[in-house]
């Protein structure tokens, strides 16, 4: 078994890495610094990193600040209908950033159905807002929030009460413990945090390709495509090298977070109960007026606008009882045959991996949460880089990998669907993995041991004892990567092919032609099967282990 | 059935020996108890035997067959081992008639024969009719039996405790070992097991292992390990022994020898070969302590402390001869003894540890 699996791994996680390397430091087989020197020397490099670096920052801050203080006012303070809340501040993150991305501009355009509805949209042809840098920090902030909400709010639960008791026993006020006790004990989690929004900011494609390419405002990861898109294989060199300068801006946003988190011990000693939410009194209704409206703006509205923008038969109608009409999803759903293949394709492709990922996961994390073994960990590390790194990084490797036919087969996968469904192979398993090894600590070893000397071999105790106690875990692993696959941009938006198109391809290929109406409804599709997966995940959640399901509480 | 033979196994994890040259040779339908202090290695000496670790060198034997040596071993699912986990390890998502059958449907035995087994099984262990529930429906004492039947079903060589009444509480205690009494006599079978509870391992064993740091300190019937500790540690571990310093006097004769403590001439068992030394230690325990008058022998000292427990009370007294070592006993009502108080106490017996390290 751990053979099986350490190959496995090696071919979907180290390969692909290794190929891009080589691409960098030895294009075609003879070592050479050609590949670095051209790269470095075009001008359009460095704008593009400029911008990647400006849009991450900014991203990033936004992300923070805004995460950091739902997470303080939902976890310390006596707000009510906090699991309500939690949903609906998370969604955001289980939105492909291509459709928030949308939402937002079927909002704020000339042509947005709402702001015609109240009589105060600029005139047609004037230029959307959201078509800026600014937009772009925007978007990057309201979608990468929530992702340093949930890792501020874990660290914030293992708060233990006594700390705060002490200093408000010391006479501290409310904000004074805020200032010198909480947020300091929270640094390592706010700083984790901020690294990986930073990574996610720096690496997003679906928010700068709608909002920056439109005002030709590139990013590495736009840049790549737009390369790609432009020279196909033949700048796949050129696409290598910004691909790794991205995996190297991420991973300096890694290392940074790893400096700034030694610098001072902040390790927490004792274990307790969470502390007593703060009662904020006269103040509790206008803060959750607050949050509520936090939540209109950066959920209700957007997705509000796209349903609307999905409901008007063309662009720049404005949208009434007489106007409405669901031609744009008959459309899209039943008459044009790119887009019924395209539905076909992501619903296989997210099934494939999502099944796949659950199979190989038990095995991986029977290995990682199990065996003791040390060069286990690095497996565990192999697995995560695939989706550590940008999603750009990934298709690249992918491409050059497949761009010859596999050797000694002769079998081409290159502008097929199978590149696709190897990208997501590789990018989605860690999603699985994470909450199954949770699983595997929640179980303890002695069932297993139980069935070995009741005279089990490996393979039986696998399929009676283990895949029953950790399949909860698994499955949901599975379908927070059918989700996320679902409406995917960013890999195959590099791999795809006529034939191979996915729903995240097809709605980039409307909006870019100008048919956001036919993008909006593929997109409040899948919007809504994203709610009902996130219904019936919830329904496996007794048998979960907490912090499974993001938007759980 | 089969006896269980270890022979000269060390356990060693990084360079830390959790089992250091062990040898137990435990016969065939014998109860054998491990009885040590928390980290003393009996946990890692069961997962030896069963299979779990292998040895870092020496052999291990059940039955005829080897089944352990530094080179290789057999892994525990072919071993036909029995092992009740201290937590019972019963699986969750199956019915207390699939958990005790496990190991039968495994072996693909037929329908019909594993349902007679497991009821089989069932009516052993006083859990007639229980096969449908879910272990979560259980109580601890109904999960402890599932346990044991699921272990027995199997018909095992040999059946290893591991620390089984650990997590029950008093009274189940009582009731469970009784079990596991009547189960050893019903069964016949060989059992090894695992505790740190003195009381459970004198009342269940045939034989005693006290093992402490890796090394078996002493292996011997739970009366002789109580009258005739072979060192030290065993000594001030059954049931606290007082351990003394003491000078021999005379050489041994018929297994009694006399020897001063603290300055007071008292007569003690002895191994038959005892010479005279005077670097020697005794072990003697609370009963064997009493108050003395001022005009019998005895030792002079200082009462620490006065507890009462009800009936008795309980007394730690120091020796002016040597105020570092504790004298401790029971002292029925009424109680002379104050805190702080001087005091005379007598030694009516006790026990030559034996001089040689050996055990």
């Amino acid at each position: 078994m751990t053979v099986v699996v350490a190959a496995l791994i090696v071919l979907l996680s180290i390969l692909p890495m290794l190929r891009l390397i080589q691409e960098i430091f030895a294009p075609g087989g003879t070592l050479s610094t050609a590949a670095i020197s051209a790269g470095l020397t075009n001008a359009t490099t460095w704008v593009a990193t400029g911008n990647t670096l400006v849009v991450g920052f900014f991203g990033t801050a936004l992300a923070v600040i805004l995460g950091t203080s739902v997470a303080l006012l939902v976890t310390l303070t006596d707000v009510r209908g906090r699991s309500a809340f939690v949903l609906c501040y998370v969604m955001p993150l289980m939105i492909a950033p291509q459709v928030t991305a949308l939402a937002w501009l079927q909002l704020f355009g000339p042509a947005s159905p709402l702001l015609k509805m109240l009589g105060i949209a600029p005139p047609l042809g004037s230029r959307n807002p959201l078509y800026s840098p600014e937009g772009i920090i925007l978007l990057l902030g309201v979608q990468y929030g929530p992702l340093v909400f949930l890792l501020v709010r874990a660290g914030l639960r293992k708060l233990p009460r006594e700390l705060v008791e002490a200093a408000r026993a010391s006479g501290a006020g409310w904000f004074t413990v805020l200032r010198t006790i909480v947020l300091p004990l929270m640094t390592p989690s706010v700083v984790a945090a901020a690294a990986l929004a930073f990574v996610s900011c720096v690496g997003n494609f679906g928010i700068p390709a709608f909002l920056g390419i439109p005002a030709n405002y590139l990013v590495l990861p736009t840049l790549i495509y737009q390369r790609l898109a432009g020279g196909g294989p033949a700048v796949l060199g050129d696409a290598a090298f910004l691909s790794v300068l991205i995996g190297l801006i991420a991973m300096a946003g890694i290392l940074a977070q790893e400096m700034m988190s030694r610098r001072r011990d902040y390790r927490i000693s004792s274990t307790s109960l969470a502390a007593e939410p703060y009662e904020l009194g006269k103040w509790r209704v206008p803060v959750q007026v607050v949050m509520w409206c936090l939540i209109v703006l950066i959920l209700v509205l957007p997705l509000f606008g796209l349903l609307l923008s999905s409901l008007v038969p063309g662009y720049g109608i404005p949208l009434t009882a007489a106007t409405a009409t669901l031609d744009n999803y008959r459309f899209v759903l039943f008459e044009y045959g790119a887009a019924r293949r395209a539905f076909l394709n992501s619903f296989a492709l997210s099934l494939s991996a999502a099944a796949f990922a659950v199979l190989v996961a038990i095995p991986v994390a029977y290995l990682v949460a199990w065996s003791g073994k040390k060069w286990v960990k690095y497996l565990n590390l192999a697995v995560e880089l695939p989706y550590a790194l940008p999603g750009v990084v990934l298709a690249i490797a992918s491409l050059l990998m497949f761009l010859k036919p596999i050797p000694f087969t002769g079998i081409q996968i290159y502008n097929t669907v199978w590149i696709i469904l190897y990208a997501y192979l590789a990018r989605f398993l860690v999603l699985a993995l994470r909450p199954t090894i949770s699983g595997y600590h929640q179980i303890d070893r002695a069932l297993e041991e139980a069935a070995r000397v009741a005279g089990a071999s490996l393979f039986t105790r696998m399929r009676t004892i283990i895949f029953p106690l950790v399949a909860p875990a698994a499955l949901a692993g599975g379908l927070l990567i059918f989700m996320t696959a679902l409406s995917e941009l960013t890999v195959s938006a590099l791999l795809w092919s006529s034939g191979s198109e996915t729903i995240g391809v097809l709605m980039f290929s409307f909006e870019q032609g100008g048919d956001s109406n036919y993008a909006s409804a593929i997109s409040a599709i899948t919007v809504a099967i994203t709610f009902v997966l996130m219904l019936l995940a919830n329904l496996l959640a007794a048998h979960l282990p907490s912090g499974v399901l993001p938007w759980r509480d | 059935m089969a006896g269980l033979t270890i022979n000269g196994v060390t356990k060693t994890f990084g360079d830390f020996d959790a089992v250091k040259d062990v040898s137990i040779d435990v016969r065939d339908g014998e109860f054998l108890a491990v009885l040590g202090p928390s980290g003393c290695g009996k946990t890692t000496l069961l997962r030896l035997v069963a299979g779990f670790e292998n040895v870092t060198s020496g052999d291990i034997r059940i039955g005829r067959e080897i089944v352990s040596t530094a080179q290789g071993c057999v892994p525990p699912e072919k071993r036909r081992v029995g092992i009740v986990f201290q937590n019972y390890a019963l699986w969750p998502h199956m019915t207390v008639a699939e958990n005790i059958g496990y190991s039968l449907k495994v072996a693909k035995v037929d329908a019909e024969t594993r349902k007679r087994r497991v009821e089989d099984a069932m009516a052993l262990v006083d859990l007639k009719g229980f096969g449908d529930r879910r272990p979560a429906n259980l109580s601890g004492g109904q999960r402890q039996r599932v346990a044991l039947a699921r272990c027995l079903v199997a018909a095992p060589s040999l059946v290893l405790f591991d620390e089984p009444l650990a997590n029950l509480d008093v009274h189940l205690r009582a009731a469970m070992e009784d079990e596991f009494a009547a189960f050893h006599k019903r069964t016949g079978t060989t059992i090894v097991y695992i505790t740190h509870d003195q009381a459970e391992a004198m009342a269940l064993a045939d034989r005693i292992a006290v093992m402490d740091n890796g090394r078996l300190a002493q292996l011997a019937a739970p009366r002789d390990l109580y009258r005739e500790p072979a060192n030290e540690m065993v000594a001030s571990f059954i049931s606290e022994g007082i351990v003394l310093p003491a000078k021999v006097l005379i050489p041994a004769e018929g297994g009694h020898v006399k020897v001063d403590v603290l300055g007071q001439e008292v007569v003690v068992r002895c191994r038959p070969d005892e010479m005279r030394r005077a670097e020697a230690k005794i072990c003697c325990r609370g009963p064997e302590i009493s108050a003395a008058a001022p005009d019998e022998p005895g030792i002079d000292g200082t009462v620490r402390r006065a507890v009462y427990k009800g009936g008795v009370a309980r007394i730690e007294f120091a020796p002016d001869a040597d105020p570092s070592v504790v004298l401790h006993f029971e002292q029925p009502d009424p109680n002379p003894f104050e805190a702080g108080a001087r005091a005379r106490v007598r030694i009516a017996s006790g026990w030559l540890i034996p001089g040689g390290a050996s055990a």
